[in-house]
């Protein structure tokens, strides 16, 4: 989920790190008292500042490491469960993590903001994580066709199946990442992202190969800025990305296909022998307060479930209708023979 | 006696480094792909991930690979012979600037070169902007094969025209006015003097552009908008996204074979060459 703004997270690691140094040689005052706070993250996946205001507020130190994929998080969890007390993950990892043994219990007694979480939310969370037990929601969001109000009709967009018409031959832009390619198409013909079943595999590859004269690129981070640069007249992107493209160009307009797409969480978790358990509890109870979450939301502009900004994030690029949500589905693992299944369909896309 | 014995033991001091590296470097990297690529995920003995080169969706990417490949050397080919007769016989005493000129691009980072071809040829990049300007017809490649091969050459034109002027530099100059004094015209000194004594630069320039652009997945993922599937682009795609390293190592073998094949038949032209300048 979390691909943007990449290229920032090293640099911010840096800055973050010189800061983190300088604070330690300065007059700590409050901060550093109660312990460390060790927090593994996605990069640039929070409004930097925050660190020190948590520190100012608590009492503990943090010290924070980036990953940039879910893949890259797994295996230094799975060989140390004792190197963070928090770490962030998108759901299906929260799913493997869980699974693994890796995550330990959160006690909410320590995090009374959880009550901030939103309601539409948990349905989602309960796919990966039943009851609550391990995670909290960070951000969320779907995905959804954005489009150019000047080069498409707004009244055209209401289906994964526009994707499909001639009419957008050469004008549009598609993720280059195998699973939301099958999410799409098994929206289109009513199979879930999450099937296993070889013939509705087999019946979604054919699909997706009869819209491939159409696409103009296979993209994930660039697709925005075709869009911007209106080299591209649709793409689909996640939901995440609209603000930030509508500020940079005003004819951006974004639509959740009426079939239904798929839900993604981050969330915030601990880990199973966490050493400051406390502390990460601190930090996650630290995330869901509203001003925080205001903070967050305006740095990232992806949608955070909290009720305590409700009204901040009540664009409806945000926030799909009951109806749409309903027919909506989360990224599962599939464990490795459905895995290479898909893998070998997807080659077989590729290559045509 | 004993000297010998000193510069032996400088010998072993001196090679230790690059003994190191080349076991730190090469050997064990090579034998952790060979494992990978002879094991399936619960770690027995298989050859599935070799023979998977067969199947449909590898071979496509393999035969789009060679043949995107071989178009690009022969470009390069093209481009740097002619380009390497004007270097030699260019009278201004300015060839080493001449040459610093080619090789300065390749200061910067070639991901980052490959990136700039990105913009320029997008549908509202640089370069349509400008001829749109012109009122000339648009260019329509980016993310087609096309667009692959421009971003091949570019990139490795440089390796070929390097190797073919430093041999051509070398050529005695007496030699090609022995030639013209026998009553050689001007094709014939080409054909018969000047080709072959380049024939040892020529080789080494096509090793050098066609081997990287046979497993390049940079420039067709940056250019070939996902639409253009090398074999690279699945191997990195079995490690990056579908988690079966096996497999990718297992290509990767396959791979290494094909360029070993490649570079036994130049290595064999290239005798062939030598022998002719006897």
């Amino acid at each position: 989920m979390k691909k943007i703004k990449r290229v920032l997270a090293p640099v911010m690691a840096i800055i973050l790190t010189a800061g983190l140094l300088w604070g330690c040689g300065g007059d700590s005052g409050k901060a550093g008292q109660k312990g460390q706070v060790y927090v593994y993250c996605f990069g640039d996946y929070f409004d930097p500042e925050l660190e020190y205001e948590f520190e100012e507020e608590t009492g503990y130190d943090v010290v924070i490491d980036y990953f940039d994929t879910n893949e890259e998080l797994y295996p230094v969890i799975k060989n140390n469960t004792a190197a963070y007390d928090v770490i962030c993950a998108s759901d299906y990892m929260i799913a493997k993590l869980i699974d693994g043994g890796l995550l330990g219990e959160i006690d909410y007694g320590n995090v009374p903001n959880a009550s901030y979480i939103s309601e539409n939310i948990k349905p989602f969370i309960e796919e990966f994580d039943p009851g609550m037990k391990y995670s909290v929601p960070h951000t969320w969001g779907t995905y959804g066709i954005m489009f150019n109000k000047t080069m498409v009709n707004s009244q055209d967009i209401d289906s994964w199946k526009d994707l499909w018409d001639k009419k957008y031959a050469d004008q549009i832009v598609m993720p280059d990442s195998m699973r939301e390619m099958y999410m799409i198409a098994g929206k289109v013909l009513g199979y879930s992202m999450n099937t296993t079943d070889e013939k509705e595999v087999r019946e979604m590859t054919d699909l997706l190969l009869k819209q491939k004269p159409l696409i103009y690129k296979l993209a994930n981070d660039s697709a925005r800025e075709l869009m911007i640069g209106e080299s591209a007249a649709l793409a689909v992107v996640n939901s995440g990305e609209v603000l930030y493209s509508q500020d940079l160009n005003e004819n951006m307009d974004f639509v959740i296909p009426k079939e239904g797409t798929e839900v993604w969480t981050d969330c915030w978790a601990l880990t199973a022998n966490a050493a400051n358990k406390e502390g990460g509890e601190a930090w996650i109870n630290f995330m869901l307060e509203g001003d925080v979450a205001e903070d967050n939301f305006e740095y990232l502009t992806y949608a955070i479930p909290n009720t305590q900004i409700a009204e901040l994030t009540n664009e409806p690029v945000l926030n799909p209708g009951p109806d749409v949500l309903a027919k909506c589905e989360t990224l599962k693992n599939l464990g490795a023979d459905a895995d290479d299944m898909y893998s070998r369909y997807w080659k077989e896309y590729k290559s045509k | 006696m004993t000297n010998s014995g000193k510069n032996r033991n400088l010998k072993r001091i001196f090679s230790g480094p690059f003994l190191a590296f080349i076991l730190c470097g090469t050997l064990v990297p090579m034998g952790v792909i060979a494992y990978y690529g002879l094991t399936d995920r619960s770690g027995a003995f298989t050859l599935s991930n070799i023979v998977a080169i067969a199947t449909r969706s590898h071979a496509q990417a393999l035969g789009l690979s060679l043949g995107l490949a071989l178009i690009s050397t022969i470009i390069c080919l093209l481009l740097a012979f002619p380009l390497g007769l004007i270097l030699k016989d260019s009278k201004l005493g300015r060839k080493g600037f001449m040459v610093f000129v080619f090789i300065l691009p390749m200061w910067m980072n070639f991901l980052l070169r490959t990136m700039a071809w990105q913009v320029l040829l997008e549908r509202n990049g640089i370069i349509n902007l400008a001829l749109k300007a012109l009122g000339l017809p648009l260019l329509d490649i980016i993310n087609t094969p096309a667009a692959v091969v421009l971003g091949m050459v570019y990139d490795y034109l440089p390796f070929m025209v390097l190797p073919i002027y430093n041999a051509m530099i070398k050529i005695d100059n007496s030699l090609i006015e022995a030639a013209y004094d026998l009553g050689a015209g001007k094709t014939a000194v080409l054909r018969k003097v000047i080709l072959p004594l380049s024939v040892p630069g020529i080789v080494s320039g096509i090793t050098m552009v066609f081997v990287p652009s046979l497993t390049t997945f940079a420039i067709s993922t940056m250019l070939g908008g996902g639409k253009v599937n090398l074999i690279g682009n699945i191997i990195e795609q079995e490690f990056t996204v579908s988690s079966n390293w096996n497999l990718g190592a297992g290509l990767s073998l396959v791979m290494m074979v094909f360029i070993i094949i490649s570079m036994a038949l130049i290595e064999k032209f290239d005798r062939e060459g030598e022998a002719s300048v006897i």
